[in-house]
């Protein structure tokens, strides 16, 4: 589960911190899928693929308490910075870069050249 | 025809025997019982902790009154038996009630001993057998008494502390050298002199008593040796004798008491005895052990099954003493062919002496510390060889086989016949298929599945050690049970705190309660989310982000992340413009799958989570609402045609069902809440096995509830009967929002009925009818906040809707570029 290194990361600004409620959260489509978006209580923002390790539950639907999102089909706890299943289950899911830009408002996703790749045959076009 | 069982005496043994009876053999019998004491049945061996006033008489009770009127049991309450025609096989009661038998049972238990010393008849002198008697001492408490127990055995020493904790003066007068010489020796006696002496009660030792002082009352004792002890109340706890009587005047065989064979038959193959007023194979019994054993083989014998006879085994002696711990099982006494093993440790106040003959264990006492008890004894019943661990075996389980072991482990380790309850002979295999068969998870089921450590409790640890080892995380033995790891509180002080500190957010909750973490979790929040909501009608505002999806989004998700969206449709009525609205969301959404539900009504499965708004639009243009079957609440009135259409409808269960369903939809419940209303006993709208269920009748409605039949399978019981529809809804509101106040987050309402009791309930919504119309009124207050159809809502864009999109697309970005 190697991330990228920042350099090859394009951030991509997504919405802004308004636009998720407070532990809560929402989805971006991307060409492999979903990343689901978090907002905490105290306004860290998280992104994981929006999938669940255990039967592929969407995270964003999910109750988010402290930095960490409850599955909403079988309960399994993910912790949203590592993306690690939290005990005494086991698995971990892809996390994803996201910061706020200078604004403070607008979030920006980091994504890797390759997870964009499947957009371009459109671009080809 | 059923056979006339009568039985003399309601004690702990008979009330066993009648358990195995029923179970073996239900509907035999039509069972009489006289009870010379005016009271059900309860656990005489708990009657410690009521002089203590550790627990109150309600706590000890076995069979409340309930349960002889489920087992059509005719219990006469302070009819002493007085004689017994064996001719004409009848029996007569002090009180002039004469009864016939086909079968007879004695169990007159025993009577105290009372030594015929000089006084022993004035008012102050007491024994300690029953109920009336701890009254009477506590009653003596009250005046400051000065209190001289006669006789330092197990009773004679529970009586003391018993007195001791309600602050008597209290002296034991022990007619031997030490204390309790028939279960302890002389070291241990010793050792329980000192620590009953550290709490204030004084002991004297080789006291023969001489005389009860008084002229109208007890004044003091005297010694043999010339001592007086003043005292204001005499408990005589010298020991006791098996109360024969009657059965000796009926002419029985009589030895010490009344003689029985292995299987509980007297010289009268029609009469049975069992308890403390027999002798068996030349042993009479005062612990409850073999009593029960007892109970079983009468209960065999009554039914005509074969089985095995009663057999003698040695009982382990525990004092029922809050702090002092104390186990002696066997035979410890000195012998020339007798090896002992002893540890003490003066500073931790620890005694320990094994007797072993041959390599093998013939007695143990333990004190101070006494949780091998139950190994030693194990040993000792099977004739276990010690040679290879003799080394290390005092010091118990622990210390066999090297490293030592956690109590987890020692639990573990013992084989699935060793006994772990002695009370009621219960083997660890017993327990732990119990708890796998039947799904038991808390301690209370165990004990009423199993009875492992429902007499004396002092096996409660091994059993909770038991469960856990069975249940893993599943079982928390703590009595209280947190809600979650967030907080230590359990569900119902939770809810008790939010009214008594006036609670009115999630955040002040967790801030006055001292949660744990900073915003709770996934179990905790929807629970505070009900209860405030609950709680505050009105002025709680709801929290939709401590809501689970189902319930934030107003339809089910499903395994792909799809949802599925049911319309109300009341009473499960529908009509052909709903179904045709139906299917056109169907065809228009494309949606995969229509199905009915068992609800009776029909849900629309695969709908894509973008999708929800516009199809909630289009079902409310049509007149319809949401469903709720995602719901902790309200879900469906499921009924019958009645007398609309139906030829043996006695009343209109359509118009109930459709009348209930307007009037409550949007409650919100602890769990979910289904009901159903049948127009006739033969129940097409199956109201028995629902969490409330009406069966009309001709006379009216009768009310049932706490059904279930999902996880577990539970027929309704019965509520009430009115004769009104006006009152069945009031009823029907009145006990949901009972349900609604009391109920435990996710608990369903029959698991609140078996957690707060039926009387509690009937006297709520039944009996006190200025209570019901309260709760009645509550519930109407609160819907006027809870009925918002959530679909028109969000349909109409009155709420947030943009979680139904995502926030941005990122697939053709580059492309737009």
């Amino acid at each position: 589960m190697s991330q990228p290194s920042a350099s090859a990361l394009r951030f991509l600004a997504i919405g802004r911190l308004g636009d998720i409620p407070r532990r809560g959260a929402r989805c971006v489509v991307v060409p492999f899928g979903r990343i689901a978006v978090f907002r905490t209580a105290d306004d860290r923002v998280f992104a994981t693929e929006d999938r669940c390790p255990h039967k592929g539950g969407p995270l964003s639907q999910g109750i988010v308490h402290d930095g960490r999102v409850t599955c909403p089909l079988h309960s399994q706890v993910i912790a949203l910075d590592t993306g690690l299943v939290q005990g005494p289950d086991e698995g971990q899911v892809r996390t994803f870069p996201v910061r706020l830009a200078a604004d403070g408002e607008t979030i920006e996703l980091g994504l890797a050249p390759a997870d964009l790749a499947a957009s371009f045959p459109q671009a080809a076009e | 025809m059923s056979e006339k069982l009568v039985i003399v005496g309601n004690g702990m043994a008979p009330g066993r025997m009648l358990e195995h009876l029923f179970e073996t053999a239900p509907g035999r019998f039509e069972v009489t019982i006289f009870n010379a004491e005016p009271r059900v049945n309860y656990d005489r061996i708990m009657l410690s902790p009521v002089l203590s006033g550790e627990k109150s008489f309600d706590d000890i009770v076995i069979h409340g009154d309930g349960w002889y009127v489920k087992n059509g049991v005719t219990l006469y309450k302070g009819h002493r038996i007085v004689a017994i025609d064996r001719a004409a096989k009848t029996v007569t009661s002090d009180q002039g009630v004469t009864q016939a038998y086909d079968r007879l049972v004695i169990a007159t238990g025993s009577t105290p001993f009372v030594p015929p010393v000089p006084g022993k008849d004035l008012p102050g002198v007491l024994a300690y057998r029953d109920l009336d008697d701890v009254e009477a001492m506590i009653l003596a408490a009250q005046s400051r008494a000065k209190a001289v127990v006669i006789g330092g055995g197990l009773l004679g020493l529970e009586a003391a502390a018993g007195l001791r904790a309600q602050g008597l003066d209290v002296t034991v007068l022990h007619l031997m050298p030490t204390l309790m010489e028939r279960q302890l020796d002389p070291a241990a006696g010793y050792l329980l002199q000192k620590a009953l002496e550290k709490r204030g009660i004084e002991v004297i030792t080789n006291a023969n008593t001489k005389a009860i002082l008084g002229e109208t009352k007890v004044e003091g004792v005297e010694l043999a040796d010339g001592r007086v002890i003043p005292a204001t109340l005499v408990v005589m706890a010298v020991g006791i004798r098996p109360a024969a009587g009657l059965a000796k005047d009926a002419g029985l065989d009589i030895g010490r008491g009344i003689l029985v064979d292995a299987h509980m038959r007297t010289s009268d193959p029609a009469i049975l005895a069992l308890g403390e007023c027999v002798e068996v194979e030349g042993r009479v019994y005062g612990l409850v052990a073999p009593l029960y054993q007892m109970a079983e083989v009468a209960a065999r014998t009554l039914a005509g099954v074969d089985g095995a006879g009663f057999k003698h085994s040695d009982t382990p002696t525990k004092l029922k003493v809050t702090g002092i711990d104390l186990y002696s099982v066997g035979d410890f006494a000195e012998g020339g062919d007798r090896e002992e093993i002893v540890l003490r440790d003066a500073s931790a106040g620890v005694y320990k002496r094994l007797v072993v003959k041959d390599n093998k264990v013939l007695g143990a006492v333990l004190y101070g510390e006494t949780a091998d008890g139950g190994w030693f004894s194990d040993l000792m019943k099977k004739g276990t060889d010690i040679a290879e661990m003799r080394e290390t075996l005092i010091f118990g389980q622990s210390y066999q086989g090297g490293s030592p072991l956690d109590p987890m482990a020692a639990v573990a380790a013992l084989g699935d016949d060793a006994e772990i309850c002695g009370c009621n002979g219960v083997c660890k295999g017993k327990i732990t298929s119990a708890i796998t068969a039947k799904g038991l998870t808390s301690l209370d089921e165990v004990r009423s599945h199993t009875k492992a450590s429902a007499s004396c409790g002092t096996c409660t640890g091994l059993v909770e050690q038991l469960m856990s080892l069975t249940l893993g995380d599943a079982f928390n033995p703590n009595a209280v049970k947190p809600m979650c790891a967030c907080t230590t509180l359990s569900h119902g002080d939770v809810r008790r705190l939010i009214q008594a500190k006036g609670l009115k957010s999630i955040p002040a909750v967790m801030q006055e309660l001292e949660w744990k973490t900073s915003c709770g979790c996934a179990k905790c929040r929807p629970a505070l989310n009900y209860y405030l909501l609950a709680d505050w009608p009105g002025e709680y505002q709801d929290d939709k982000q401590s809501r689970f999806i189902n319930e934030r989004v107003h339809a089910n998700i499903q395994k792909d992340g799809t949802y599925s969206v049911v319309p109300r449709m009341w009473g499960g009525m529908t009509s052909a413009k709903e179904l045709r609205a139906i299917a056109d969301v169907v065809e228009k959404y494309d949606i995969p799958a229509v199905k009915c539900t068992g609800g009776q009504r029909i849900d629309m499965l695969g709908v894509k989570k973008e999708d929800l708004p516009a199809v909630w639009a289009d079902l409310n243009a049509a007149g319809m609402v949401s469903g709720a079957a995602y719901a902790k609440g309200l879900r469906t009135v499921k009924t019958c045609v009645g007398t609309d259409w139906c030829r043996f409808g006695t009343q209109d269960s359509t118009g109930l069902g459709v009348k209930l369903e307007k009037f409550m939809w949007g409650s919100w419940t602890p769990a979910k809440l289904k009901m159903a209303v049948s127009g006739c006993p033969r129940n097409c709208a199956e109201a028995t096995c629902k969490d409330i269920g009406v069966i009309c009748v001709d006379s009216g409605y009768d009310i049932h509830f706490a059904g279930a039949a999902g996880l577990d399978i539970h027929g309704t019981q019965v509520l009430c009967h009115v004769d009104t529809e006006g009152e069945a809804i009031e009823v029907i509101a009145a006990l949901t929002q009972l349900y609604r106040e009391q109920g435990h987050y996710l608990e369903r309402i029959y698991k609140w009925l078996k957690r707060v009791g039926m009387e509690s309930i009937r006297t709520a919504i039944v009996d006190d009818l200025d209570k019901r119309r309260a709760y009645f009124d509550r519930f109407v207050y609160s819907q006027q906040f809870a009925q918002v159809d959530p679909w028109a809502e969000r349909a109409q864009g009155r709420t947030a809707s943009h979680e139904f999109k995502p926030m941005a697309d990122l697939t053709f970005r580059e492309a737009a570029e």
